[in-house]
């Protein structure tokens, strides 16, 4: 047991490790001077530029610039922000929050669709899945605005002020999961429906909406765990856009904004917390696995 | 309590209409036990799922007369039919790994039914479910009642199925294959216990493949062929005086028939010595010698669980020995590289028991014969020797019956023409009738080709109609070895003893 656990957080730090060693390199090889990023729109002469390479330490060769940072990261220490000049934990930290929200907000509200899908509609849910999996979240986003924003205003247009205005991001960022998630799921009851236990649990006089909830729910939500937790990477990579549709603050403004100015560390930073959140993910997906499926459960 | 005048059962799939039943008629009496015995595809489950409205999707059922419980069923309403299940029929299916949620344990399984058939109250449930593992014979009860199908054995969770089927006491108990899927001594006992609740006076109607199985319980047959009862008759009429001809090749299918043995054996073609397999800290195999001469057909039995695959696996080269060795044709097998085993693969083959999942659903049967053929050649000889036209060249696994499609399996084994064929439980998964075609056709090639077979089963009856020598496996060793007939007829061992006290034999009354 303990073994299993060490090992399962020698491969999390792996991949944290890995993720965070790719964007580097993939940042090193982008165009650009990381003193222009720093300089920006400020003043730019030489002096100041010198005064940046001492100050930044960016005189020292890109491997010991590396291995400075990853044994900072390995403190916690994600650095300064090229642009802010603030500390990247405290970038991160004021902006997580909101990303966070709605995050989860678009997770529940996908989840229950989904269920809510696949439990009373089974027939209906591959094409009202498949129009919601194939269109961009962006266009949802500019549909849901035109039309509950600005038509009917029941929901603010934009920011991040109470429950209202987490409403239509939510939705438009948890739709595409529902739709996946509500095929997943229906195949894995239609599956589950056909199999010798549900026609044992039908012939003890139990109704059929029993079968459905009391044996075959069970057995569609393990591949819908799986599906679940792929949404998470679906989710992160959305909120970036969903940020920018309604304006909101949150993590997905400040990629964009680190992207769009080079700014190294704010961008490993949000990377290595990417990975984190994947490393969580997965880990809480196979232990959601024991928990629903008794024969992966070793005695 | 059943009467059923001219039953009618069609399923409407996409491309066409399945006569299942096709105008059947019987009466189930209080106390009586009614057996359905066909082969697969002959309308016998759907027959009896009938009888609760679970014919299955699709299905349209009709009837002159539909009475059960002494209700007219033809007019039920989905909710009619759910106040009939469980409390007056139970039904039991064949594997209660899959008949049984998987994910649940089988004590929650239990008092399922108690619960949907009216007891509210939790504790008192667990008591029930309790109480019903006991009456079925399961050992420890309370702690049973916690495990989950998975972790128990194939004898003690089919025992909790009948359990489940049983919880709200039902006037009728509907068997479909009960046993099929169990080793030999456990379906003894599990025969065991259906004979004590039918002495307790439960009526039951059994679904079987097999006359044998069925022939110790029932008071009455009914054989069902292609949707219609052929012959119905008090079980002791049936085995003495068969009407029909279909009855007949069941009667004598189930009774077992001698093959003749072959030509004396020749040279060694395999031989292990002092075979050990172990996975783990089990010894899984343990000092295992087998010898296994050309024209020979040496049966391996056992339980699951005693090793005879393992066994298989070291001979075939898929798996190492821990220690021991085996030699091929004089050659070494074990303990060298794949690269020196290939050029003496093509004169070992090997049958599997599902030949679905051993062929490549998307390939032809001409293509799965002829890969094992040198480029060019016609797999159709082949496939004329075991007793299939070239109208199967073109067809996919899934469309042949489980018989043809071991005849693939056979004809694309005997293509490379080998020394030895491994074969694996060929027959556990076909119906009793059409088992015998099949160990005909293995005899014969044995016969004409002198190919040796090592044949592995945990059905002794079928090894005894087919093999010349026998070696028996219990717990990763040989406990008894010699000639089928002396092994068969004056067992030394304990454990042979009660392997053959369990195979059911029909005694057909001279």
């Amino acid at each position: 047991m303990i073994t299993a656990i060490l090992r399962r957080a020698g491969a999390g730090l792996l991949v944290l490790w890995a993720a965070a060693t790719a964007a580097y390199l993939a940042l090193l090889a982008a165009p650009g001077d990381t003193v222009d990023a720093i300089v920006g729109d400020g003043a730019d002469t030489p002096g100041i530029r010198a005064q940046i390479i001492q100050e930044w330490h960016l005189d020292r060769s890109a491997v010991v610039q590396y291995l400075d940072f990853l044994l900072r990261a390995a403190h916690g220490d994600l650095g300064r922000s090229y642009l802010l000049q603030r500390p990247v934990s405290a970038v991160i930290g004021s902006q997580l929050a909101p990303t966070l929200k709605l995050a989860v907000a678009a997770a529940v509200f996908g989840v229950v669709l989904a269920l809510l899908f696949a439990v009373t509609a089974r027939r209906l849910t591959s094409t009202a899945g498949l129009i919601l999996v194939s269109t961009p979240p962006f266009l949802i986003g500019i549909i849901l605005l035109s039309i509950f924003s600005f038509r009917l205003g029941w929901f603010p247009v934009s920011g991040d002020r109470g429950f209202a205005a987490l409403v239509l991001p939510a939705i438009t960022l948890g739709l595409p999961i529902a739709g996946t998630l509500a095929q997943v799921l229906r195949d894995g009851l239609d599956r589950a429906l056909d199999e010798p236990f549900a026609v044992t649990a039908r012939a003890r006089g139990l109704r059929e909406s029993g079968v459905l909830i009391r044996h075959a729910l069970k057995h569609a939500l393990l591949p819908a765990v799986t599906m679940l937790g792929w949404s998470f990477g679906v989710l992160i990579g959305g909120t970036v856009i969903v940020e920018q549709v309604f304006g909101r603050p949150g993590l997905g403004q400040v990629t964009v904004q680190a992207v769009n100015s080079s700014d190294l560390p704010v961008v490993l930073a949000v990377v290595i917390l990417a990975a984190a959140v994947f490393v969580v993910i997965n880990t809480v997906t196979d232990l959601a696995y024991l928990l629903i499926d008794p024969r992966l459960r070793r005695s | 309590m059943i009467r059923v005048e001219d039953l009618r059962v069609t399923f409407q799939l996409p491309r066409r209409t399945v006569d299942a039943v096709r105008g059947v008629s019987f009466e189930i009496e209080p106390g009586e036990c009614v057996a359905i015995v066909g082969e697969s595809g002959s309308g016998k489950s759907v027959t009896a799922r009938s009888l609760v409205g679970l014919a299955g999707p699709g299905a349209r059922v009709d009837a002159v007369r539909l009475e059960v419980d002494g209700q007219d069923a033809r007019r039920f309403a989905p909710r009619d039919w759910r106040r009939l299940r469980g409390g007056f029929a139970g039904l039991v299916l064949q594997d209660a790994l899959v008949s049984l949620d998987p994910l649940r344990t089988v004590g929650a399984e239990i008092s399922e039914v108690l619960r949907v058939h009216g007891e509210r109250s939790r504790s008192a449930r667990t008591r029930q479910a309790h109480r019903l593992l006991e009456e079925v014979h399961v050992p420890e009860p309370q702690r049973r009642a916690g495990q989950y199908p998975h972790q128990l054995s194939g004898g003690l969770r089919q025992r909790a199925l009948i359990a489940s089927a049983l919880a709200a006491a039902p006037k009728l108990l509907i068997a479909d294959e009960p046993t099929t899927a169990l080793d030999a001594t456990v379906q003894a006992q599990i025969l065991r216990l259906l004979a004590e609740r039918r002495a307790a006076g439960q009526t039951l109607l059994l679904i079987s493949h097999d006359l044998a199985v069925v022939a110790q319980l029932a008071d009455r047959v009914l054989v069902m062929k292609d949707g219609r009862i052929v012959e119905s008759a008090p079980t002791k009429a049936l085995l003495t005086g068969a009407v029909h001809t279909y009855t007949r090749t069941l009667v004598e299918a189930a009774a077992g028939r001698r093959r003749a043995t072959g030509p004396a054996p020749g040279p060694v073609v395999v031989e292990a010595t002092a075979l050990r397999k172990v996975y783990g800290d089990r010894a899984v195999v343990r000092d295992v010698d087998v010898t296994v001469r050309r024209g020979e057909i040496v049966g391996l039995v056992g339980e699951s669980g005693s090793g005879k695959t393992t066994v298989a696996q070291l001979l075939f080269g898929l798996a190492e020995p821990t220690s021991g060795q085996v030699r091929f044709e004089g050659q070494r097998f074990s303990g060298v590289p794949e690269r020196a085993r290939r050029p003496l693969r093509r004169r070992l083959q090997f049958i599997a028991q599902d030949p679905l999942s051993a062929f490549d659903p998307r390939w032809t049967v001409r293509r799965i014969v002829a890969e094992a053929l040198p480029r060019g050649a016609s797999p159709a000889p082949f496939l004329e020797r075991v007793g299939l036209g070239e109208d199967v060249l073109d067809r996919y696994p899934r469309q042949l019956s489980g018989g043809q499609r071991q005849r693939v399996a056979i004809a694309r084994a005997i293509a490379p023409r080998p020394s030895l064929i491994i074969c694996d439980e060929p027959v556990s998964a076909l119906d009793v009738s059409v088992q015998a075609q099949v160990l005909d056709l293995l005899a014969e090639i044995r016969e004409q080709d002198g190919t040796a077979l090592l044949f592995i089963s945990h059905d002794l009856g079928v090894v005894r109609d087919l093999a010349d020598r026998v070696l028996v496996m219990h717990d990763g060793r040989v406990v008894e070895q010699g000639p089928a007939s002396a092994v068969f007829d004056r067992p030394a061992h304990e454990y042979t003893r009660e392997l053959l006290a369990a195979v059911p034999t029909l005694e057909v009354p001279a």
